[in-house]
């Protein structure tokens, strides 16, 4: 008989204390991501303002208020990378949308061995970044790449240096990326797939659609939010393309595949020019934020749609 | 015939599909089992000889073992602690009511998104200061740290899909917070561990932009940053490369073998549940 009085006595204090307990169990996981990720992304915005060169600690850094951006706005090179970045980011991930979805189709299927084939989609995927680059420089080599051989046979003459090459250069570099990375995409649309009633299909077979109007009636709409998500984490993970581009090309040939991270890293790490390098973080941070307030309006609300 | 057809063609889609996915790294395998001349023979070579000098060297000459060494270290030690502390900010996350808790998850989110660029140069400055530059913890941390996300948005799901009367019947019996979350849901959450603790190892292992810059000296390299960076005297070594990149897939190769329903499940689970 008194257990209810007191709990609506202890009603308040509890919540507090509840409140205390989940503020102790986040604390760790704040204090890293305060440490390391948003610490120096505001540090960045400071150290954009300084010449700050590293190796030179005699040096003194300056403030220099908004010298950097104004030299990163003629920047040629940057303005290179820039397009560069953005380039990439398109082709890549439309196709790396397309292919995963032709792929994810076919996987849902079932059929015999499905298992089978879902571990080997996930392989590209699996593979250190770094080994997939080398493994397509080395497809790509002038002397004795298969690329060139599946072209040209043993026609050595005609062989072709193809990372040497800015147009081909860059196509090699989008080309190993969406061998890498199409998995995600499908895996993230399979899942997608998954969640529609196969009550549906047989429903529309019954009133007579075809395979196509299921398709474009049935599959992509229940689908959208699946498509949205890879869509928003391929776009992301397109933009900060590294690992490729150090391995197979280091930028080169004359700055064609020169993207964002890349020079910044040059800038930084390389020549040392830590606040021309933190000027480089700040614009690319700013774009991806911009991206991504774009992103989550939209699927935000394909989301919520989604909710009962 | 028209259905047979179809299915031709459906059995035609998938060996592309298998194709398309297996065959570039399998002629990357077969480059690592031949001897210096078939790797230079046009045409090429289909089957290699199985030699396994281009393993001897890369072990003896390029150091291999060395880098797995710290490969290991650095990538379960960061899946540990990731692990650890996504378990908490997970269950607080998916049981504990609190406001702001879109505002947590989407700031995660973005931690998860932003190009590494974006934070090098603090991070490397806070290493530097701390002298952990060529350390393990030195990129233990900041692995830690980018991969928290995804291991807390692997649990928060998880957790909140355990249902609520096992833990409301712990209460009844008089376990506190602290006693449900240690008797009750840490040993019912083991599978979502896992699934969780795959994904952040595979992230940790495959990691190359944050380890070129901490790790400077040989020392203390994992795989990626010495794969990358493989370079002989007049030549590159491609053999050793391909070697070397072999050993470096195994165990991933191994994880998505045994566990591809769970890695499916896991990377579907925090994108499609929101």
């Amino acid at each position: 008989m008194t257990i209810p009085t007191r709990s609506v006595h202890c009603l308040a204090p509890r919540r507090r204390r509840e409140r205390l307990f989940a503020a102790a169990l986040l604390f760790p996981c704040f204090a890293f991501v305060a440490v390391f990720a948003f610490y120096p992304i505001i540090h960045s915005l400071y150290l954009s303002l300084y010449r700050i060169i590293l190796g030179l600690p005699g040096l003194s850094q300056p403030f220099v208020y908004l010298e950097n951006y104004r030299q990163l706005w003629g920047d040629a090179v940057a303005r290179h990378a820039l397009a560069n970045t953005f380039l990439f980011v398109a082709v890549s991930t439309t196709c790396e949308m397309l292919l995963g979805l032709a792929m994810a189709l076919v996987i849902n299927r079932s059929f015999r061995g499905r298992g089978l084939i879902r571990a080997a989609v996930l392989i590209p995927w699996a593979i250190p970044t770094v080994v997939a680059s080398q493994m397509w420089r080395f497809i790509n080599n002038d002397h004795y790449g298969l690329l060139n051989f599946l072209l040209y046979g043993s026609d050595l003459a005609s062989y072709q240096a193809w990372l040497a090459d800015p147009t081909f250069a860059m196509a090699a570099v989008v080309v190993a990326d969406i061998w890498k990375t199409s998995a995600f995409a499908a895996l993230i649309i399979l899942a997608g797939l998954q969640t529609i009633p196969d009550e549906l299909y047989e429903a529309a077979r019954l009133d007579g659609a075809t395979a196509w109007q299921r398709f474009t009636r049935i599959t992509l709409p229940l689908i959208k939010p699946a498509l949205l998500i890879a869509l928003l984490f391929r776009t992301m993970d397109a933009f900060r393309v590294f690992d490729l581009v150090f391995v197979m090309t280091q930028g080169g040939p004359a700055d064609a595949t020169n993207v964002l991270q890349f020079y910044g890293y040059k800038k930084m790490f390389a020549e040392g020019l830590l606040g021309y390098g933190a000027t480089i973080s700040v614009l690319v941070f700013l774009i991806i934020l911009a991206l991504s307030l774009v992103y989550v309006r939209f699927l935000g609300r394909e989301i919520m749609e989604e909710r009962p | 015939m028209k259905a047979r057809l179809r299915r031709l063609l459906f059995l035609l889609s998938v060996a592309l599909i298998a194709a398309f996915s297996i065959l570039p790294f399998l002629w990357f395998i077969a480059t690592s089992l031949k001897t210096q001349m078939e790797i230079t023979a046009i045409p090429p070579t289909l089957l290699p000889s199985f030699s396994l000098d281009f393993y001897r060297s890369a072990l003896d000459d390029y150091h291999l073992l060395h880098y797995l060494k710290n490969s290991v270290i650095v990538a379960g030690a960061a899946t540990a602690g990731t692990i650890g502390i996504s378990l908490f900010a997970g269950y607080a996350l998916a049981r504990i009511p609190l406001r702001h808790k879109p505002l947590i998850m989407g700031s995660l989110l973005l931690v998860a998104m932003f190009p590494q660029i974006s934070i090098a140069g603090p991070v490397w400055q806070i290493l530097a200061a701390l002298g952990w530059l060529n350390s393990y913890q030195g990129l233990i941390l900041p692995y830690i740290t980018l991969s928290l996300p995804l291991g807390v948005w692997i649990m928060t799901g998880f957790f909140r899909e355990l249902p609520q009367e096992l833990e409301d019947a712990a209460r009844v019996d008089g376990c506190g917070h602290l006693q449900t979350l240690f008797r009750i849901i840490i040993p019912l959450a083991a599978p979502g561990v896992f699934t969780a603790a795959i994904l952040v190892f595979i992230y940790a292992w495959n990691e190359f932009f944050f380890a070129l810059l901490i790790m400077t000296q040989r020392p203390y390299q994992t795989l990626p940053v010495g794969i990358a960076l493989f370079q002989g005297q007049y030549t590159i070594p491609w053999g050793e490369i391909a070697a070397a990149s072999t050993i470096a897939t195994i165990p991933l190769v191994l994880l998505v073998l045994l566990f591809q329903r769970r890695i499916v499940r896991g990377l579907s689970a925090g994108a499609i549940k929101g």
